[in-house]
């Protein structure tokens, strides 16, 4: 599905992405670990496509498509959703409405009909259940006067209406309580199919205990040092990143 | 005094001696047989010929230039009438009740005046200073100084005709009143319509005044005038609609009094014109009075408009809200200045003011300038202003959830209006904003 060769990308002239490899089939779970400043979220934004960052070298394939020539409402439209870090309050725009208009721009380039507004109603109502997220949240303005834990529901419940091919968490669980941590979790694990695949960018193994990679990699300076099955992540927790940085310099 | 007005001489232009001209010797053959006191119509004259054409030198109207405005050959006297389709295709709303405006005359076209509700009273003002002289008289000029504007002077010198509204105390009016203003000339033309409306005690009333042109690629100048009276207990909701063409030239003035215990809302929305100057003064001249003023402007292309509102409170325990909002895109500029006077005796008023800007272009203008004059000690007063770009953040949130950027950035103007926007209580209205809205972001 996804397929990320030799990858770097760089802002403000600063190399953040020195060569990343990664390979994501349908069906997966892949866990992205690392420490601060280790180029996690760049990796997130030059996928979902930010105009901050440049990439400068290597390719990346989505389903067979260039994705790094798209714009990232075509990224969006063929199937890719990024949970941001930090999700932006916008006031003035109804959450129902903007996903709405989301939904049939999407469905429009895919040559589909416009959602008819009573499935579109119903629709609402089932996700929202999956999320917890209260109906009145959904009808609110864009995560305005949100909690930080109903702003991070609130991107589960746009990813469980839009369906992407490939959903990427990045940072989902900072901020989070347990509770909290435990509902976005469980959104993921049942919007999970044999089609679709997650990546999960984290800093902490905690959401893992919920959410179960196939996958785990461990970024360091811009590159993946180490991948390796759940276990890894267990690991990494017990030794910290010191491991990891010691174990590159080697 | 004498000093600034040889300075005005000697800096006038030959096209603005040529304008003075025209009007001069149109007051001298019109005065006589124009509504209302010739006496009055000639101190206007003179407040006018004081006060002079402004120029950019005047403080109150530095930013616009009305001077290259004035180069046209204009024409005062307008012949050319509009079809009933073409009048029909300007009434954007239902269920009102219409008058037309047709360069500055007064046309019952669309009114059926047997079936006027009950306590309401609709005719030309020149009918009216006639028929209710003594209404006309009490109110007539009454809620402003003709020395402080000279396009106020000279609408007062000069207006032909307009609308006459009045509301019966205790009346409540459920279906607005729609004024429809047009300028339908094929020549360059200079109007003058005056615009009288009284609401009585207790009475309530909503009131559209929508402004637009034919498009014949005429120059209009528009010098509109409207006195409003908000007697006490009233309520009274006031929406102005500012479409005028590329030709189109527009001073605005809307004068309002407002006595104990009313309630008055106000929207000016502008969204084209080559030139839109609205002057929008209130005074609240008793107490307990509620007033909100909320302004809208889109501007575009080479396009000026310029807000200038004033909020006098006159006497204490008065509330005022002021909230004004714009979008600034290509080379167009726009104004907002905020008055707010708070007199001596003004004790407990709170007023209230923002003014908050989106400029899309960087050939764009925006000039802001609140000015409180407080003279009372126990006052509550804040004025905001911000003037900013797009947020690119949202912009890209949007777009990552599918969205295209012309869709993100329509929807996030949307957001940015309907502060504004929502506080239209006629859904026809709100549609119709909202749409000429949709289509400037097309």
């Amino acid at each position: 599905m996804l397929s990320i060769k030799n990858l770097h990308a760089s802002t403000g002239g600063k190399e953040i992405l020195k060569g990343i490899n990664l390979e994501v089939k349908a069906g997966e779970i892949h866990a992205i670990m690392g420490p601060n400043g280790s180029g996690k979220s760049t990796l997130s934004a030059v996928l979902a496509g930010r105009e901050d960052y440049e990439v400068t070298e290597g390719e990346v394939l989505f389903n067979g498509k260039n994705l790094l020539e798209l714009s990232p409402e075509d990224r969006a439209r063929e199937g890719i959703f990024l949970a941001f870090q930090y999700p932006v309050e916008i006031p003035g725009v109804s959450n129902i409405n903007f996903l709405k208009t989301a939904l049939n721009e999407i469905r429009a380039y895919k040559g589909i009909e416009p959602i008819d507004a009573k499935d579109f109603l119903a629709m609402v109502k089932e996700k929202q259940k999956l999320v917890e997220l209260d109906i009145k949240l959904a009808n609110r303005s864009v995560n305005e006067g949100f909690s930080g834990g109903e702003k991070k529901r609130n991107e589960i419940f746009q990813m469980a209406m839009l369906e992407p091919k490939l959903a990427i968490l990045d940072e989902t669980d900072s901020g989070l309580d347990i509770d909290a941590l435990r509902i976005v979790a469980n959104g993921v694990n049942k919007l999970k199919s044999k089609d679709n695949a997650t990546i999960v960018i984290t800093h902490y193994q905690r959401l893992l205990d919920y959410i179960i990679p196939d996958v785990v990699h461990i970024l360091y300076n811009g590159k993946i040092v180490k991948s390796g099955p759940k276990e890894l992540a267990i690991e990494l927790e017990e030794k910290g990143y010191d491991f990891i940085k010691s174990g590159v310099n080697i | 005094m004498s000093i600034k007005t040889v300075e005005n001489i000697k800096t006038k232009s030959s096209s603005t001696k040529n304008l003075e001209n025209l009007l001069t010797s149109e007051f001298e053959r019109s005065k006589s047989f124009l509504f209302g006191n010739t006496q009055l119509r000639e101190q206007a004259m003179d407040s006018f010929f004081r006060q002079g054409i402004p120029s950019r030198k005047n403080e109150e109207y530095k930013y616009i230039n009305i001077d290259s405005l004035l180069k046209d050959e204009f024409v005062l006297n307008v012949n050319k009438t509009i079809t009933r389709e073409q009048i029909e295709s300007l009434t954007f709303l239902k269920n009102v009740i219409t008058i037309v405006i047709e360069n500055g005359i007064f046309s019952g076209e669309l009114l059926s005046l047997n079936s006027l509700p009950k306590g309401l009273t609709i005719c030309s003002i020149t009918e009216a200073s006639k028929k209710h002289t003594e209404t006309f008289e009490k109110y007539y000029s009454k809620s402003f100084d003709i020395n402080t504007d000279a396009f106020s002077a000279l609408n007062t010198a000069m207006a032909k005709d307009g609308a006459f509204i009045h509301i019966e105390k205790n009346e409540i009016i459920e279906t607005p009143i729609h004024i429809i203003h047009i300028s339908t000339t094929n020549s360059p033309a200079i109007t003058h319509p005056r615009n009288l409306i009284i609401v009585e005690e207790c009475a309530q009333v909503k009131i559209i005044e929508s402004y637009s042109t034919i498009d014949s690629g005429a120059k209009t100048f528009n010098n509109a005038l409207t006195e409003l009276v908000v007697n006490a207990n009233a309520v009274v909701d006031h929406y102005e609609t500012e479409d005028e063409n590329n030709w189109g030239y527009l001073i605005n003035s809307t004068q309002v009094v407002q006595k104990q215990n009313s309630i008055f809302y106000t929207h000016t929305f502008t969204l084209s014109g080559s030139l839109v100057r609205n002057n929008l003064n209130i005074v609240l001249d008793a107490e307990n009075i509620e007033t909100h003023l909320n302004g809208l402007y889109l501007t575009k292309g080479n396009q000026v408009v310029d807000n200038h509102t004033l909020v006098d409170h006159r006497k204490p325990n008065c509330n005022s809200n002021e909230l004004y909002k714009g979008i600034v895109d290509e080379r167009s500029s726009a104004t907002f200045n905020g008055k707010i006077f708070v007199r001596k005796d003004a004790q407990k008023t709170n007023a209230f003011q923002s003014n908050k800007n989106i400029l899309l272009s960087d050939d764009g203008t925006i000039n802001t300038k609140p000015q409180l004059e407080i003279y009372a000690d126990d006052v509550k007063c804040s004025h905001g202003t911000s003037t900013g770009k797009l947020d690119e953040e949202k912009v890209f949130y949007l777009r990552a959830r599918g969205l295209s950027e012309t869709s993100a950035k329509k929807l996030l103007m949307h957001a940015f209006a309907s502060e504004v926007t929502n506080t239209v209580k006629i859904d026809d209205l709100k549609k119709y904003i909202e749409a000429k809205i949709s289509e400037r972001f097309e």
